[in-house]
């Protein structure tokens, strides 16, 4: 491809991180040396053009290791990829991990989204502007700034700042529940003390759990300790029966996706493995980001192996070799616990030519997305994965016919596929017998906000959504619960009567709401909902990733004609120029039907939803609450 | 791709191999520059000037040698094999390496690859024609798609790009000085030339004529004197300026029939002024892959400015012979197609109503139920020795150097070349503005500048062996040390050609504009110039090379 680049050149620091993801130079016409042999020959083509799923490992080492991607760096790896320029700073600027204008090389992201709301981020951004300046503004020395950042995953602890540290050694790291003083010591360059805490499941201990067995009970840094407590008897047990009955006792046991589709696992997985088509991949979806979800966080932080382990029986069950798992950039913890992981099953033989020497190959490779929320939709993912920017593909066709580099492909979320474990050991019918007929098996809920004890917790489907606020310990400090956010920002917002709803799929869709990704976020009556209604608005404007017009464009006038109505209704009830309540949510309303209709993928389609909820369900500019 | 950096030359055809590379089809790319096409090949093979033959034999004698070679194709299809293959045998993978520049693991995977591949296109340009051994370079390419059994099959073959849309209607139509329309032998093909002479009521002399090169040689010697010029600007065009300029000034009569009054033009007695064929004539071309399009007239064209059939048609009656074809255009380029329709086999079967709502058809399409030829050369596949006709011949050809050598004096080679920006001598482009368009320099690698000390924009002297100019300095990466290039676009401003060799392949008549072998000198006041600015030719004291 003939490239036509700035003359910007990158420096020493920025070519030696790039040169540490794909190796030195070649040749003298991809950013080496020119020397007799390149005078002569090149080699390019086809071969440089299917390394281009390495651009975001690229971006992210130039990212860690000085702190912003310059134009020098931007060309030198457009170069050595053969991407052009344009298109590789399209990807650069997609992710708001990413910064194509110089930054310093300490960033603490402070999230301020609706379960930090609850958890005090409010008073800590406050604070923040009033001793350093608005978000964004660099420290006295340059070398530090914070900016506000929507949910992190870390609901459970809030409020909580991700430090993303730039330099040879660094390494990003998240703290929650964090303090005015920590971010403050951070953006001083001052040293500090930080512990990250985890322990975000109190149920540990209890001897009914599936999912969360081996949560704070097994060291997730030990695959003995996996194996000691039932790690990969689950693949052996697989490895023995075969792929086509694997597949079976998945369909059996009738798991459907637990990312928020729904989506029955056992049919996926039947596609792919008889797509014709070769190869076929397996991903492991480890995105989360819909606000309010943190339980495939506390998966992998705390039981790596199980995902590892479920996503090898995957990728044995529908004839895949090579499975990646997509994780989003804001969970290094995580992150270096399941390279950890994936590290020693090669070492052990429980990855690679020769899978516990059955004769299966399969290898795991670790993506770190760069903050996108619009990522975690699974064919943004595939494209992001591909080195493209995270734009969602047009459906069908469908992922399992044409995924992955084009070809078919099984994509999971993290607790579907650990799911998969103890329907290996047990079996599919046994594990259907646990629920309800149509929603079956353990399910993990991400209980936050305003409750004693937020957490994940694991339940049998059925269980009411007052049994989940029961076991968090009701609401905190004994107050009036005000509302519960069902399913995350995508969700709806459900009423304080509404605690008996069984929390199943089926349910859920008949009163009009979802579980989404398992979200339930509690607000007492202290909670000024406007502002959440705003913050859940100004996500998904923010979020858009802007491929289609419905959510491009809606998104910006949801968030407008929200904030007319509430300051509208903020002040003495007139409305100044903009227009009656009235006609606002008939706005609102039509906003919503046309993202539903239109958008290409979930994230415009359930864009309006928890707005219509307040609206709708609670009655909020109706004379309910705001 | 050998010689052809199409995807500045050929954009269009270049698309479409974009989508065949983007389709998985891989792509190697012979050239000494590493240029924009060879920025997309999986692999470039940086050759030395002039030395196509060499490689061709190396991999020849590779893909023999590595037992690829299409037997059963060679066999049925072929002569002459045993020769051929004995003439590359000491063509080593070291011996192409040593002659050719490009390492023996790279002569050995070209090799390989062409020699597995299922189906192979080598598509050349003017790097491979513009050779004092022009011919001999195609036939080596020629060997290697008879070797490999790419030939006469869907998707393979050998592939001169044209430089036009019509170069290929030109040679249809018989402007070539040895065939008749429908390339039809003039000396060999009585037959057709009776033909010929029944329906233009006229004798034709069994005799080939002059090509351009030889056409020159005749007006040196004073034994051509008066030339019809229509549609080319040799003043420009022709290697060794200074002297197709005092041939075309020694001419007794000079007429030209151009779109633009061109250098040549400016020098001719009369000029027709004539129709701007894509938009304001009516009639046919043939494009590289034989397809006859319609052209249909969209404007009338300005002025006195005529269609060249009625200029022609015009003519003819001044010297007496009635040609009425019509009056109309459409009419007239339709009598006139019909005419060679029942002269030429190859397109009886092209009516223009079957050229309009077919879009086109490809030649030989001899009669009206004929689809066309979408390949040529099928019958040599065939196991019927009667249908499988002539086969065709292996050619044993030798490698020989640019006849401009290069020693001290000379050290730089020269290599002419083309931008996307501009169109040869620059009469249909340089009217327009471009974003890409930079102006005349002689591009040097990096290596070479420092090694000359002469600075990016700086004017320096270029001399060859005939003539010198003065030019700014350009680094270009795409050159390695040794190897110089300048386009041809802009003779106003600097005229390349009288540098260039008028050396010729005497089989084609194509002058050797690919090597010159030059040296480069500092001016006196240094950079004082600036870029362009006093650019231009100067006669060498060598003077003009007679």
């Amino acid at each position: 491809m003939d490239l036509h680049t700035t003359e910007a050149a990158a420096t020493d620091d920025e070519r030696a991180a790039v040169d540490e993801v794909l190796g030195s130079p070649a040749s003298g016409w991809r950013g080496g040396e020119r020397d007799e042999r390149s005078s002569r020959v090149a080699h390019g083509g086809h071969d440089l053009r299917e390394k281009r799923h390495l651009l975001l490992p690229a971006l992210h080492a130039v990212q860690a290791r000085v702190g912003w991607i310059s134009p020098g760096a931007l060309n030198y790896v457009s170069e050595r990829l053969m991407v052009p320029p344009a298109e590789a700073y399209g990807v650069a600027s997609f992710y708001a991990m990413f910064s194509t204008e110089e930054r310093p090389a300490t960033v603490v992201h402070v999230c301020d989204d609706i379960a930090c709301k609850t958890g005090g981020a409010d008073e800590l951004c406050a604070r923040l502007e009033q001793d350093f300046g608005p978000s964004g503004t660099p420290g006295e020395d340059g070398r530090t700034t914070w900016l506000r950042t929507p949910c992190l995953g870390l609901c459970e602890k809030a409020p909580a700042a991700l430090f993303q540290t730039a330099g040879e050694g660094r390494q990003d790291f998240t703290l929650a529940p964090v303090d005015a003083e920590q971010v403050e010591a951070a953006l001083q360059s001052k040293a500090f003390a930080w512990q990250r805490e985890y322990g975000s499941t109190p149920q540990t201990g209890r001897h009914d759990l599936r999912l969360l067995s081996r949560v704070g009970v097994a060291d997730p840094e030990s695959i003995d300790d996996y194996r000691a407590n039932g790690g990969y008897l689950a693949l052996r047990r697989a490895l023995e029966i075969g792929p086509a009955d694997v597949i079976r006792e998945v369909t059996d046991s009738k798991l459907m996706g637990r990312g928020g589709a729904a989506f029955p696992t056992g049919v996926k997985w039947n596609a792919v493995a008889q797509a014709p088509a070769l190869p076929h991949y397996v991903i492991c979806n480890a995105d989360e980001s819909e606000p309010g979800t943190f339980k495939d966080r506390v998966l992998m932080e705390e039981d790596p192996f199980a995902v590892i382990e479920s996503m090898t029986i995957a990728g044995y069950a529908i004839g895949a070799h090579e499975g990646y798992i997509y994780i989003r950039g804001e969970y290094p913890e995580a992150t270096f616990r399941l390279q950890n992981a994936i590290d020693q099953a090669r070492i052990r033989g429980y990855l690679g030519d020769d899978v516990m020497e059955r004769d299966f190959a399969f290898d795991i490779e670790l993506r770190r997305g760069a903050g996108a929320y619009i990522c975690g939709e699974e064919t943004a993912l595939m494209e992001s994965i591909e080195g493209k920017r995270g734009e969602p593909r047009n459906k069908p066709p469908f992922p399992v016919h044409v995924g992955l580099f084009g070809m078919p492909t099984a994509i999971n979320n993290v607790e579907t596929l650990v799911n998969v474990l103890d329907i290996m050991k047990e079996g599919g019918p046994q594990i259907a017998a646990i629920g309800t007929t149509d929603s079956t098996g353990p399910k993990l809920f991400c209980v936050s906000g305003c409750v004693e004890q937020p957490g994940v917790f694991e339940v049998p489907f059925g269980a009411t959504l007052g049994d989940l606020l029961h076991l968090a310990g009701g609401v905190r400090g004994g107050r009036e619960l005000q509302t519960i956010l069902l399913g995350g920002a995508a969700g709806v917002f459900v009423k304080p009567d509404e605690l008996d709803l069984p929390l199943t799929f089926e349910d859920a869709r008949a009163s009009g709401a979802t579980l989404g990704s398992g979200v339930i976020m509690v607000f007492d009556d202290t909670i000024d909902m406007s502002a959440i209604l705003l913050r859940i608005a100004a996500f998904f404007r923010d979020e858009s990733c802007g491929q289609c017009v419905p959510c491009r464009v809606g998104t910006v006038r949801q968030e407008e004609a929200l904030h007319r109505l509430i300051d509208a209704n903020g002040s003495n009830g007139s409305n100044g120029s903009n227009g009656s309540s009235d006609q606002e949510l008939a706005l609102l309303a039509e906003l919503e039907l046309v993202m539903k209709d239109a958008s290409i993928c979930g994230l415009g389609q359930t864009a309006a939803s928890a707005i219509s909820s307040a609206v709708n369900r609670l009655g909020m500019f109706n004379g309910g609450p705001q | 791709m050998w010689g052809s950096n199409a995807r500045e030359t050929h954009p269009i055809f270049f698309h479409h191999v974009l989508k065949g590379i983007n389709n998985g089809a891989k792509m190697y790319a012979v050239d000494p520059r590493r240029t924009s096409s060879a920025e997309w090949a999986d692999v470039w093979l940086g050759i030395d000037v002039g030395t196509d033959i060499a490689l061709s034999n190396a991999v020849a004698r590779e893909i023999i040698a590595a037992d690829l070679h299409h037997k059963e194709f060679i066999e049925r299809g072929t002569t002459g094999f045993a020769e051929y293959a004995a003439s590359v045998e000491e063509w080593t993978l070291e011996r192409g390496e040593a002659e050719t520049g490009v390492p023996a693991d790279v002569i050995r995977d070209l090799a390989h690859t062409m020699g597995l591949a299922d189906r192979v296109q080598i598509c050349w340009t003017l790097g491979i024609t513009e050779h004092h051994n022009a011919v001999d370079n195609v036939l080596s390419l020629i060997n290697l798609a008879l070797l490999t059994g790419n030939v006469g099959r869907y998707g393979c073959g050998v592939n001169p790009l044209r430089g036009q849309n019509n170069v290929q209607g030109g040679g249809d139509m018989g402007a070539i000085p040895n065939k008749l329309s429908g390339f039809q032998d003039i000396e060999e093909n009585h037959e057709a030339r009776r033909r010929f002479e029944s329906a233009w009521d006229c004798t034709i002399q069994p005799k080939y004529g002059w090509h351009l090169t030889q056409m020159f040689e005749a007006m040196a010697r004073k034994e051509l004197t008066h030339l019809y010029v229509i549609g080319e600007n040799p003043a420009q065009s022709e290697a060794d300026a200074n002297h197709a300029n005092h041939v075309l000034e020694g001419l007794e009569f000079m007429a030209v029939q151009d779109i633009f009054l061109t250098r040549t033009a400016e020098m001719a007695d009369v000029v027709f002024p004539a129709s701007a064929s894509w938009c304001e004539s009516e009639g046919t071309v043939t494009n590289s892959e034989r397809r006859v399009q319609r052209v249909r007239k969209a404007l009338d064209p300005p002025g006195n400015a005529r269609d060249d059939m009625q200029i022609i048609a015009d003519l003819a009656g001044r010297l007496g012979r009635t040609w009425d074809y019509g009056a109309e255009p459409r009419e007239m380029a339709e009598n006139v197609w019909n005419e060679l329709r029942s002269l030429s086999p190859m397109h009886t079967g092209m009516s223009y109503e079957r050229l309009e709502t077919e879009g086109g058809l490809q030649w030989p399409c001899t009669s009206d139920d004929d689809p066309g030829a979408t390949f040529l050369h099928g019958r040599l596949w065939s196991t019927d020795p009667d249908e499988r006709g002539i086969p065709a011949p292996f050619s044993v050809v030798l490698h020989e150097l640019p006849v401009d050598e290069l020693d001290d004096d000379f050290p730089l080679r020269l290599t002419t070349v083309r931008n996307l920006s501009d169109y040869n001598t620059g009469v249909q482009t340089s009217g327009y503005s471009s974003p890409l368009r930079r102006d005349e320099a002689l591009c040097v690698s990096p290596e070479d500048g420092e090694r000359y000390q002469v600075k990016d924009g700086e004017v320096v002297k270029v001399s060859s062996r005939r003539g010198s100019l003065q030019a700014p300095v350009r680094y270009d990466p795409a050159l390695r040390p040794g190897l110089v290039s300048m386009t041809l676009h802009f003779p106003d401003e600097v005229e390349v050609n009288v540098l260039t060799i008028e050396a010729t392949d005497p089989k084609s008549g194509t002058a050797e504009f690919k090597a010159t072998a030059v040296r480069i000198d500092k001016l006196a006041n240094g950079s004082g110039n600036g870029r362009g600015a006093g650019a231009g030719p100067e006669k060498s004291s060598a003077g003009v090379d007679a």
